[in-house]
């Protein structure tokens, strides 16, 4: 923003430069004030909300406290992570959550089920978009249509899914037999085989009108006339596709994938129904919420979930880094 | 003279007006399997009348361990809006902190009950809650199939076993399963392991004395047995099923063979279902060389520390525990009652035969390990229930995941069960 005085007079250089800094300096530090009167309730509420509950869980991550008596929780350093006990005569082990095979096999679940559905969404969201951005009749209809997975809640569609795969009246069963792509039943969700892909077409199923919707508004932004121009080049539209629509929504597509990823990885309340502790597809936030409040083990949960934010936080900043995403508004 | 009529017409319509708002209003929260809250809500309905008070049901998913993790959090929060929980026997010492002593409140009650069940309630003297109903599993079967093919219902697992194959074959109808019960990973499938690991003489995972014995060739031998049948006479889904899907097979006509809770009986018997008059109960068979055996189930009343009105609370669970209402319940819906002598009561027998006949099954019923691995009971059952399913879906063998169960055991235990 620049402050210029309007119908200031005509005067010497240095003395308008003096006098401009002088009103900027009192104008932004005005504006400044009530950028900070306007922040401080938000940022109050985010420490209340999310700061404070983060902060008091890693705090708890050191400490032995159990579910019964919070108050009483003694600091016991990096026990929970890691703690070498020894038996005597040079015989110990390793215990605590970094060596602990539930814990990384929860990690891997996690990571391979989001890193597998979010590639789906995303491509399939991409198809989905440019279909509804294309014209045709009762595209409206269509458009809401295609958002109703996404607005049932999650614990709807998991139990729906779940019966609809269930081995004896499922429906998908039926299905795909009747079609002849099956032989005999499968059952879905119980078969340590499939239970992963199980949860992985729910989430499909669930999420890619989400993609579909954040790409979309990124195409709707991509100017008319370059198709155009294209056309009248005599352009292939494919070659159009690679070469014009896909670099130009590049970045929606960009934060609709971490939009998604972040979701992802953090999954809970769709295994949680749908697979019930099944070792195959226990993501890290279940193992937690097992911890914390299944088994005695509130400190060790605490641990659990300090070490899937760090995760999270990791893999987050390193998309951002490689897919050069730019948070600062540049363009 | 009038007027003093009216004046006492008067202070009776205050008295009217006055007379609910002193009463309370309690809440009870339950599990619903089958028709739980139904029978919580007949023996409300008389309490009610009989006290004035209002009772509000909150309704809780079936799987006991979805409602664990539930009430542990509402309790650990102190919350008051829940005045009585409906406990799993298993919950005790894990939850003993938050609930009322009530010891000196069910003085004569307690007395009544069988005592390996009041024990089981019992935590360091303390009287956590108070036997609602006892549960142990009977073995389901077809009694038209088995005698269109002259047998016997079968006395071991493996006449089971082979009892279902023939008839499976003979059938040759695709739709029907030999034989169904809880294999889902969760509470309900360390009932069922612990019953093919004890019935083959394999001992109870954790003894009494704390000591881990789950590693022992009878137990591998029972594993292994049940490992066989996944596939050939159960289906691949049993390894999802808990006690409703089990049912939901079997009352739509489509098994041999179900094991499951007698809540089950009343049920299958019911108007609407596909196995009415074609089906009996008898005990569980036994293993290889071992006696049967049958997993202690069931549900307590316990009273909230938290509770705003502990003394009607009390109140409401003696009501609910009581002879009476047991018996209501044993004619209801089967459930087995917890006090000695219901199980003689003549109508009891008449509407329900399976509870007259389970007094010694319930008797010799054989213990979770909840009491000597105490507040890690849970973990201890996680543990073992993922060996058993991780087992029945052929992922390890019986021996690996045993022995790998085995250290876990020991790594939980450490210095100690505490």
């Amino acid at each position: 923003m620049t402050n210029v005085k309007l119908g200031a007079p005509p005067t010497e250089h240095s003395f308008v430069a003096d006098e401009a800094a002088a009103v900027q300096s009192q104008l932004s530090r005005q504006r400044l004030r009530s950028a900070w009167m306007f922040l401080t309730p938000m940022i109050l509420v985010l420490a209340l909300v999310a700061g404070w509950p983060l902060v008091k869980t890693i705090w708890f991550s050191f400490t032995d406290a159990s579910l019964d008596d919070l108050a009483g929780a003694n600091f016991v350093g990096f026990r929970n992570y890691l703690e070498y006990v020894d038996y005597g005569d040079g015989e110990g082990e390793y215990f605590g959550l970094l060596v602990d095979p539930n814990w990384w096999n929860a990690v891997w679940n996690t990571v391979y089920y989001a890193a597998i559905s979010v590639t789906i969404e995303t491509v399939l969201g991409l198809v989905f978009a440019l279909v509804l951005n294309a014209e045709f009749r009762g595209r409206a209809w269509v458009r809401a249509a295609v958002l109703i997975p996404w607005a049932i809640p999650t614990i709807v569609s998991a139990k729906m899914w779940a019966w609809m795969m269930n081995d004896q009246f499922g429906i998908l069963n039926d299905m795909l037999m009747s079609v002849g792509i099956l032989s005999q039943p499968i059952a879905w969700t119980a078969n340590p085989s499939t239970a992963m892909i199980a949860v992985i077409i729910v989430d499909v199923w669930k999420t890619t009108p989400f993609m579909a919707l954040l790409i979309l508004a990124g195409l709707q932004m991509v100017p008319g006339d370059i198709y155009e121009a294209a056309k009248i080049d005599g352009i292939h539209p494919v070659k159009v596709f690679w070469k014009v629509t896909l670099p130009l929504i590049r970045p929606a597509i960009l934060v609709a994938v971490i939009f998604r990823a972040l979701d992802a990885l953090r999954v809970f309340d769709l295994i949680y129904v749908l697979t019930p502790n099944n070792t195959q597809t226990k993501s890290m936030s279940v193992f937690a919420q097992e911890n914390l409040f299944q088994f005695d083990k509130f400190s060790y949960g605490s641990a659990a979930s300090t070490l899937l934010f760090l995760v999270i936080a990791m893999i987050t900043l390193v998309y951002i880094k490689a897919a050069k995403l730019e948070f600062e508004g540049g363009r | 003279m009038k007027s003093m009529k009216l004046w006492f017409a008067l202070a009776a319509g205050v008295a009217l007006i006055s007379g609910p708002a002193s009463a309370v209003e309690l809440s009870i929260v339950s599990g619903a399997t089958g028709q739980d809250i139904e029978d919580i809500r007949a023996g409300i309905a008389a309490y009610e009348k009989q006290t004035g008070n209002t009772v509000k049901i909150v309704e809780m998913p079936n799987s006991s361990t979805d409602q664990f993790g539930q009430y542990r959090l509402w309790l650990s929060a102190g919350n008051p809006d829940i005045d009585v929980y409906r406990t799993d026997v298993v919950w005790a010492p894990q939850l003993a902190a938050h609930f009322v002593d009530l010891s000196d409140a069910a003085k004569d009650i307690a007395g009544q009950n069988i005592p390996s069940i009041i024990e089981s309630q019992k935590v360091e003297g303390k009287l956590v809650a108070l036997p609602m109903f006892a549960d142990a599993p009977a073995l389901y079967y077809r009694k038209d199939l088995l005698e269109k093919y002259g047998m016997e219902p079968p006395k071991t697992w493996a006449e089971l076993e082979k009892d279902a194959k023939q008839i499976l074959e003979k059938e040759g109808d695709s739709g029907l399963n030999g034989f169904v019960f809880q294999g889902a990973p969760y509470e309900g499938l360390t009932c069922n392991g612990l019953e093919w690991v004890a019935s083959h003489g394999g001992g109870q995972i954790v003894e009494p004395d704390g000591e881990i014995t789950i590693n022992n060739d009878k137990a591998v031998a029972a594993l292994k047995q049940a490992a066989g049948w996944i596939g050939t006479i159960a289906p691949q889904g049993v390894l999802s099923y808990q006690e409703e899907e089990a049912r939901g097979v079997w009352q739509t006509g489509k098994a041999i063979f179900m094991r499951n809770w007698p809540y089950a009986y009343a049920l299958s018997q019911s108007g609407e279902s596909a196995v009415k008059d074609k089906f009996a109960v008898v005990p569980l068979p036994a293993g290889e060389g071992g006696n049967p055996a049958a997993c202690l189930g069931g549900y307590n009343l316990a009273v909230s520390k938290y509770s705003r009105h502990p003394d009607d609370a009390v109140e409401l669970v003696k009501f609910l525990t009581s002879a009476d209402a047991q018996k209501d319940r044993a004619i209801r819906s089967a459930k087995l009652p917890t006090i000695g002598s219901v199980y003689e009561d003549p109508e009891v027998a008449k509407a329900q035969p399976i509870v007259a006949q389970w007094k010694d099954v319930v008797t010799n019923a054989v213990a979770r390990p909840s009491a000597p691995t105490k507040k890690q009971y849970n973990e201890v059952s996680k543990d073992f229930w993922t060996a058993v399913n991780e087992t029945l879906a052929g992922r390890g063998s019986a021996e690996e995941n045993l022995k790998q169960l085995d250290r876990q055991l020991k790594r939980l235990k450490r210095g100690g069960w505490e």
